[in-house]
């Protein structure tokens, strides 16, 4: 049955919001006009707020409907098959509810909605103007969800995520056959999404995207109704809790590449990861003009500035990942939904109309009469602000190189640009020394900012200065760091974590709230260092010294190049040694659903096309049978883990488990890493090449074998022995009946340093001759007892070879690893913290303003009466 | 002069200061006519060609060559340009995961002597979904 209902209230409810959203734009707009009656205002304001209560309920609505057609599974809609599927366990159905365009547009424009009630109840004085932008907002984001076509023009407006499956793809023959066909399965969540980080990070990026909208409203509230000082206050909590959220966000994202992506590191320089960095830095910056901004003018126009530049940068970003501009040069950003045009416009609208009204409020902005002291704490947060830009303008400025060759092509001109060939090499040599020099001024800005330094004054500085370079000048050689722009990063960090630790030990004393700033610069700086030693002192441990390499031997010497050997093969159960370790690749695993760990691949029978397994034996994990043999056990059917043994020198024994997931979404085969965490490193460990888990293997021709008993025969270059024939009373776990028979060969296979016992067995059972054959995967061979001989006494066997089973992986070490995510923990609390203090300053100001307002009222009424 | 506007001067000399490095930095798509005419003339930037894998007219890829068991750090193939000239290009890692079915290649490298060495390979891939064919579902139908 196919359930239109949902799909046309779900339609519906989206055309509703967008209408909605427009007359709320317009009723706000209405209201916010300082030259009308109070009455009329009011009237205005209520027919707003009713229609934005219909703009949220219709948004919930629609919210509702699309995750009830993905959790009923309702595979009748494109958006319910494409994105999920029957076997997606339910944590995971969420996660596919943002998973396409449609959805994280619809994510977005959820988040809005709740921020937007949020600053209804909580403001009242700025409701209208703030609420006008907001809605604004709104109205442009459910457009690019409405999927409506225009009659007449053929413009379609928005992609609705409501479409039918055959609405999408009428031309498939099923349809033909059967318009009412319904899938009875989705194509499932990527699997490479299908981790906890994929549940929690669109939400909360979506969040931070979201959140950037009302320091941006504020301001432009403050410049249309003239209130051009006062905006500050309320937007700050704001700002700081947009800076937590999105910081969150793109630190979950950097932890799950690092997780689950065989970068081999948390941070790629990825167009996407750009995009989203970008606004953040901008953010930052203009936080820091806007704590100043009340008492400095330039500080005041540059927090406009800065405020704008935040929220069309988000925009700028929303354009890049989802107009399909990136192309080739990013590994995830979507797919052209032709929705292009619209982002443009969307992007243009706002830009020019931000920037147009700040530049006709420009002259009505005040200016500070005498120029800033060098020793001012303006100055200081100043240039930190202003580095923070050029270091977000420059990684913008090649992350647009893409954009250039759109324009390019517009204008006619063929540009042919490419991003730089080594991206790390390239961002590094600036951010390196932008933020060395951001850092230093987190501590230099803390002394002027408490006034523990100034004019005259600058000798408390010389104490934190003195124990950096003690401090710095041990790391420094306990490590062995050489590289003068490692060092240059490494003092910096320091510095700060001197000098903003010793602001937060004075202020802690006083009023803890007030030490978010000081708490957050330190945690930037412990994750500069984590960054430092776990990126550029990342040490390849597999390099390969086989001397395998024959063929190439003299480049080999010759080039020094690394990658050209850094990369081992592993022959199953073969052991391989590596750096320090003594190295087996012992086992293919499989991830059952309801057992802890993994277990053998060749414990089950994987069923083709689902999710479920047949138990081969009797699944016991831990001393606790889970499953009996022949039972049918639910596994994750994409996952299959390659057990590694490492071996310390010390005889310490532990295994990883790198992941290779059969993927079709994402090309075919996804690799992801294990890795081993310590306390000083994480040793990282991922498969770099290996063949498809689940193809059957390639078997030769089959070679006969005449033997007698004790005989010698070669077999894929192995020596092999005829040991014995002996009889058995069970084959393969069943017992035989009295009239049947069965003989099973030990066949000895000598490899270099293994020996192995093969046994095919030949069984009469009711009168039938059965061969059972036996696969040895370490010696890549298949062995069959094919026949007796009772007059020469000799045996015959049927032989195939394949390819031995091998993998190709990578281990590199990445040392301090740890010190980065607790920085970021540290990070996180200081954001919290300004936060706190800033919406705590914020409502102690409003309640006071109120209780004013009031007053005044109830004078003009004593007056009156 | 005031100091706001030395400071600006400075900001915009950085500012160009960065435009300019990234445009040294940046690279080029070519061809391998224009990649062998580069590595003549002494140029060693890396560059970006796009190319197709030479196949049969079955389907198989051509002049590919991958022994991990001999060195898992060496591969090779024969890229054809849009131009339609064939190369051999030589990438001194593992042969990247789901290679063969790469419908268009992008190697990132230069010339040396009669082979491109690449440093970096990106591949496009026909995901199942893109292509408007639906084996998943027909798959599914089959079934029930």
């Amino acid at each position: 049955m196919i359930h239109t209902t949902i799909g046309s209230a779900g339609h519906l409810l989206v055309i509703v919001a967008f209408v909605s959203a427009l007359v709320a734009t317009f009723a706000y707009f209405k209201a916010s006009k300082n030259d009308l009656p109070t009455d009329e205002e009011l009237t205005w304001k209520r027919f707003a707020r009713a229609i934005y209560t219909v703009h949220v309920v219709a948004v919930l609505g629609v919210v509702f409907s699309l995750y009830w057609i993905i959790g009923n599974h309702y595979f009748e809609y494109h958006y319910a098959w494409k994105n999920s599927s029957l076997s997606l366990p339910t944590g995971y159905t969420i996660s596919s509810f943002w998973q396409d365009q449609e959805g994280s547009f619809l994510l977005w424009i959820f988040w809005n909605v709740v921020l937007g009630s949020v600053l209804i109840f909580s403001n009242r004085s700025w409701e209208a103007p703030v609420m006008t932008i907001f809605a604004l907002v709104q109205a442009f984001l459910t457009s690019m969800i409405l999927g409506v076509v225009i009659p007449g023009l053929d413009l379609k407006i928005g992609s609705t995520p409501f479409l039918l499956l055959k609405e999408v793809m009428p031309d498939i023959p099923v349809f033909k056959m059967d318009p009412n066909f319904v899938a009875k399965d989705g194509n499932g969540l990527n699997p490479l999404l299908q981790n906890y980080w994929m549940v929690i990070h669109p939400p909360t990026l979506f969040l931070g995207f979201a959140t950037t909208l009302i320091p941006f409203s504020f301001a432009m509230a403050g410049l249309w109704t003239k209130k051009l000082n006062e905006w500050l206050r309320p937007a700050l909590p704001w700002a700081l809790f947009s800076a937590l959220v999105l910081g969150v966000g793109i630190l979950m994202g950097a932890y799950w590449a690092y997780e689950t992506l065989n970068f081999g590191s948390y941070w790629n320089w990825d167009p996407v990861e750009n995009t989203s960095f970008v606004p953040w830095l901008v953010l930052v910056a203009a936080i820091h003009t806007m704590i100043i901004g009340r008492k400095n003018a330039t500080a005041l126009k540059t927090s406009f500035i800065l405020t704008i530049a935040t929220f069309v940068l988000v925009l700028y970003s929303t354009f890049m990942t989802r107009s399909g501009v990136l192309g080739n040069a990013s590994v995830h950003s979507f797919t052209d939904l032709g929705l292009s045009g619209q982002l443009l416009i969307y992007l243009l609208t706002f830009t020019i109309l931000s920037v147009g009204l700040l530049i006709y409020r420009w002259k009505n902005l005040p200016s500070d009469e005498e120029e800033v002291s060098t020793y001012s704490q303006e100055f200081w947060i100043f240039i930190g602000a202003t580095l923070l830009c050029l270091s977000g303008f420059q990684i913008l400025a090649t992350t647009s190189i893409p954009v250039y060759n759109k324009i390019a092509e517009a204008f006619g001109t063929v540009l042919n640009m490419a991003l730089p060939a080594d991206q790390i090499a390239h961002y590094n040599k600036f951010q390196l020394w932008f933020f060395s020099l951001i850092i230093i001024l987190t501590g230099v800005g803390q002394y002027f900012w408490w006034k523990r330094v100034g004019k005259d004054k600058l000798q408390a500085l010389y104490n934190p200065l003195l124990l950096t370079m003690i401090i710095s000048a041990a790391v420094i050689t306990l490590w062995g760091v050489k590289d003068i722009q490692y060092i240059a990063l490494l003092t910096a960090s320091i510095f700060a974590i001197v000098a903003n630790g010793a602001i937060l030990l004075n202020i802690i004393r006083g009023n803890y709230n007030l030490s978010g700033g000081a708490v957050t610069h330190i945690g930037v700086a412990l994750m500069l260092i984590g960054v430092l030693f776990s990126s550029a002192y990342t040490k390849v441990v597999s390099i390969n010294n086989s001397g395998l390499m024959i063929s190439r031997s003299e480049e080999f010497t010759n080039n020094d190049n690394k990658e050209n050997k850094e990369n081992i093969t592993l022959w199953l159960n073969k052991p391989e040694k590596m750096g320090d370790y003594m190295l087996t690749w012992r086992d293919v695993r499989v991830e059952p659903r309801h057992i802890p760990g993994y277990i053998s691949k060749s414990w089950v029978d994987l069923i083709e096309n689902d999710y479920r397994a047949v138990a081969l034996r009797d699944i016991v994990v831990n001393d606790k049978q889970y499953y009996a043999k022949g039972d049918t056990l639910e596994i994750s059917p994409e996952n299959f883990y390659y057990e590694i043994e490492y071996r310390e020198p010390s005889g310490k024994v532990f295994n990883l488990f790198p992941r290779v997931q059969i993927n079709p979404k994402m090309g075919g085969i996804v690799v992801s890493p294990d890795i081993n965490r310590e306390l000083g490193k994480d040793l990282y460990t991922y498969v770099s090449m290996v063949t498809n888990p689940t193809a059957e293997p390639v078997w030769s021709q089959t070679e006969n074998f005449t033997v007698s008993m004790r005989d010698t025969f070669f077999v894929n270059d192995y020596v092999a022995i005829l040991d014995n024939v002996v009889r058995t009373d069970s084959v393969d776990g069943v017992t035989l009946g009295p009239g049947d028979a069965a003989v099973k060969a030990m066949i000895r296979v000598l490899d270099k340093e293994n020996e192995y016992v093969i046994t095919p067995s030949f069984v009469i059972r009711d009168r039938l001759v059965a061969r059972k054959t036996e696969v040895n995967n370490d010696l890549g061979l298949r062995v069959q007892f094919q026949e007796i001989n009772p007059q020469t006494g000799q045996f015959s066997f049927a032989v195939n070879t394949t390819q031995r089973d091998f993998i190709v992986m990578k281990a590199t070490e990445k040392p301090l690893i740890n010190i980065l995510w607790i920085g970021t923990f540290v990070l996180t609390i200081g954001f919290i913290m300004a936060t706190i203090r800033r919406f705590k300053d914020f409502i102690k100001m409003r309640d006071k303003e109120t209780a004013a307002a009031n007053a005044t009222k109830r004078k003009v009424k004593a007056q009156t009466v | 002069m005031k100091k706001i506007q030395l400071f600006g001067l400075i900001i915009v000399a950085i500012a160009i200061g960065i435009i300019v490095s990234t445009a040294g930095d940046a690279s080029t798509y070519v061809d391998f006519s224009k990649a062998k005419e580069m590595a003549d003339d002494g140029d060693n930037e890396s560059i970006h060609v796009v190319g197709k894998l030479k196949k049969n007219t079955a389907g198989q890829i051509l002049e590919m060559e991958y022994q991990p068991e001999i060195d898992p750090n060496y591969f090779a193939f024969t890229l054809i340009d849009n131009n339609n000239v064939a190369q051999r290009v030589v990438y001194k890692s593992t042969k990247p995961q789901d290679f063969d079915k790469s419908e268009q290649v992008v190697v990132i490298g230069k010339m040396e002597g009669n082979t491109f060495n690449a440093e970096k390979i990106l591949m496009k891939c026909p995901s199942k979904y893109e292509n408007g064919k639906l084996e998943t579902t027909e798959a599914t139908v089959a079934k029930s």
